[in-house]
């Protein structure tokens, strides 16, 4: 059953020049799946999306969104999916009222006028509908864009970088609105950097210099690492994590505050690294690998693959 | 505290660099301003002559006599007029004028030597194209010396009688037509719609595609369901209205104000607008999608206007210039409306007259059009 996947494409690559940004990655997204996209910054989540909607013309690959071939028929892809790009890229100079507008006859829709205006009730902004959108703050800046990217009633929304630069009151609205939007059945394909955004996600994937390095659910992310990760509290962490750095089973240390978690793969070799530091000074716990420790894994371990 | 002024050499020079690192970065910008004083020095020192000669002239000669070749040979040494054809009728000599082939008819009529050998000081006819004074005025006027200084050396022997009489020995008539009071405004003021269209058709088209890249919109403009032809079209039409208004506005002026006759069809001056001021749109539509930013598009407008004031015939007389910048000229179309404009304001001219140019433009257009349709991205590739 094709239909059941909203998107379902296979060795997807792109190259700027000699550079291969997006290589050959794999993607299947159900509908009414709300699915994360993670990655460091230049991955190439960016250019997978555009790739998707037709923006940038994949240099390999092929598959479907929507059931649409994303080659062919990007047009057709076009019509029935909401883009909201990662830089706000409606008219500052058009009102909200006016941009909105501009969206609905793009899409040619047909109760226009009251698209509109359900819309902007919807959003909230009836009293301030001619407002320039050049003049609204961050967050109704991305709230008008997800307005916008909505009007037509798509079937799969591409967030990219939704919540980036917006306030914490307004990332728990904007992600509640699309768990409710999920609900009802639309697809959503969303990028963040945020880890507690990552695990709002019903499934998400890992994305580091255009390789795909995991996907699934969260916990099951955190199980194909199978990473065994220690947190130690206690004075001069940084020392420690100095010392411990290079031993044999450690494969990374980062700090969490006051804490230092201490990850590797091979747990008995890790458990044996960490003996000697075991004093009384250190407090010592064995924990379950978290979703950030394994991306920073993850992270490490490709930068290792690419330079060996 | 007291304020002292503080100067950091360091500070100061950081700056410097900086200029200098984002003046390399951006290449036109640098092209632009060493190509743009080249261009100029080119333009203004090989291509621009004030003194126009060799113009082209058709001659109606009617008279076999010697009298009529020596006053001939001194009317080609003068070095103004190139006879380019020899015409029969007088209409013939009229048509090949108001369509710009010639700038002047020079009639010698029937029996000028035998009056001139009579003494009976026979009259000469010289019509001019006086659309633009400035072509003219020279040869005119080196025509007119011609009167004392063309039978010096003849007047010997059996014609020596001639040489005591006072006076010239013949006449010379000039009609200097289309603008017979050599008034420059109807000459420039009709030019100045296709300078002002050229001006800001180009520019603001230049600008309009460029923008939405630099703002970040074309990303989302090229995610929705928008063609590049509906795009690209739909930004074209506001700015025919904006042209409109500037060119009712320049024939207001041009009537109320500088009164310059209107003697052709103002209808199909505002049709033939519509081809020029679409092809101009084409220009800049082209130039935005080339152009990385604004600054770039604004630079390529001017790259365009200049060479079009310039060798477009609007400023200088398009025929004092050498034959690759008549050629540039050409290519122009500009060019082909200030002809258009004049012919039908002073001269009158109808479709038939002006058709060859208006080719010129629509061929420019296309062209123009295509490029930029071809150049115009669906994607960000």
């Amino acid at each position: 059953m094709p239909d059941e996947f909203a998107i379902d494409v296979h060795g997807m690559t792109k190259r700027f020049g000699d550079r291969t940004v997006v290589d050959q990655i794999d993607l299947r997204v159900r509908q009414g799946e709300i699915f994360g996209f993670l990655g460091p910054n230049g991955s190439g989540k960016t250019t997978f999306i555009r790739m998707l909607c037709g923006l940038l013309r994949p240099d390999a690959g092929n598959g479907t969104c929507l059931g649409r071939d994303v080659i062919s028929e990007s047009d057709a892809i076009k019509r029935q999916v909401g883009y909201m790009t990662q830089r706000f890229s409606f008219y500052e100079d058009l009102s909200i009222a006016e941009n909105l507008d501009f969206v609905a006859r793009l899409y040619s829709l047909k109760n226009r006028r009251q698209a509109v205006r359900d819309s902007i009730e919807q959003l909230g902004l009836t009293s301030r509908k001619d407002q320039l959108a050049g003049e609204l703050s961050g967050g109704w800046k991305q709230r008008l864009a997800l307005a916008a990217c909505m009007i037509h009633q798509p079937k799969l929304l591409l967030l990219d970088e939704p919540t980036a630069g917006v306030d914490p009151k307004a990332r728990r609205d904007f992600w509640q609105q699309i768990h409710q939007l999920a609900a009802k059945g639309l697809t959503v394909l969303i990028t963040t950097h945020y880890m507690d955004e990552a695990e709002r996600c019903h499934r998400l994937a890992y994305i580091s210099k255009g390789i795909l390095l995991a996907h699934g659910t969260v916990a099951e992310v955190v199980d194909q690492a199978h990473l065994s990760t220690w947190s130690v509290s206690g004075p001069n962490l940084l020392a420690l994590s100095e010392k411990l750095h290079n031993l044999h089973g450690v494969q990374q240390t980062v700090a969490f505050g006051n804490m230092l978690h201490v990850s590797g793969n091979d747990a008995v070799a890790l458990e044996a690294a960490i003996a000697p530091f075991r004093t009384q000074e250190y407090e010592w716990r064995p924990i379950v690998s978290g979703l950030e420790d394994v991306f920073i894994h993850l992270m490490d371990t490709s930068q290792d693959g690419s330079s060996s | 505290m007291k304020r002292r002024f503080e100067f950091s050499p360091a500070r100061f020079w950081a700056i410097v660099v900086k200029e200098f690192v984002q003046m390399r970065r951006d290449r036109m910008t640098f092209g632009m301003m060493i190509g743009i004083p080249l261009l100029q020095l080119v333009l203004f020192g090989f291509a621009i002559n004030s003194d126009p000669k060799h113009l082209p002239a058709a001659l109606l000669l009617a008279d076999n006599g010697p009298q009529g070749r020596t006053l001939l040979n001194a009317i080609r040494n003068s070095g103004y007029i190139d006879f380019v054809r020899e015409v029969k009728t007088e209409a013939e000599a009229r048509e090949a004028l108001s369509h710009g082939e010639v700038q002047f008819v020079v009639n010698i009529p029937e029996n000028f030597s035998r009056d001139f050998i009579r003494g009976e000081r026979p009259a000469i006819l010289i019509e001019a194209d006086a659309s633009d004074p400035a072509a003219t005025s020279n040869a005119i006027s080196s025509l007119r010396s011609l009167l004392n200084t063309a039978f010096q050396n003849d007047l010997k022997g059996p014609l020596a009688f001639l040489a005591g009489g006072n006076g010239p020995l013949f006449d010379l008539r000039i009609h200097p037509r289309y603008n017979p009071e050599a008034i420059t405004q109807y000459n420039i003021v009709p030019g100045l719609m296709g300078v002002v269209l050229t001006m800001t058709m180009v520019l603001i088209t230049g600008l309009a595609i460029t923008r939405e890249r630099e703002r970040g919109t074309m990303e989302n403009l090229l995610s929705m369901p928008a063609r590049p032809f509906e795009v690209l079209l739909g930004k074209i039409i506001p700015y025919i209205l904006i042209g409109y208004i500037q060119v009712g506005l320049i024939l207001i002026a041009a009537y109320a104000l500088f009164h310059v006759p209107m003697v052709g069809n103002l209808g199909l001056l505002l049709a033939t607008a519509l081809v020029f001021i679409t092809a101009n749109l084409a220009m800049g539509i082209t130039f935005s999608t080339v152009a990385k930013n604004q600054l770039q598009a604004m630079q390529m407008s001017f790259f365009f206007f200049l060479p079009s004031l310039l060798l477009s015939g609007f400023m200088f007389p398009f025929r004092g210039m050498p034959h690759w910048a008549q050629a540039i000229g050409e290519v122009l179309p500009l060019t082909h409306f200030l002809r258009i404009v004049r012919g039908i304001l002073l001269k009158g001219n109808g479709v038939q007259e002006i058709g060859l140019e208006l080719w010129q433009i629509v061929l420019f257009a296309v062209v123009a059009l295509a490029v930029g349709v071809k150049r115009y991205r669906k994607t960000l590739d």
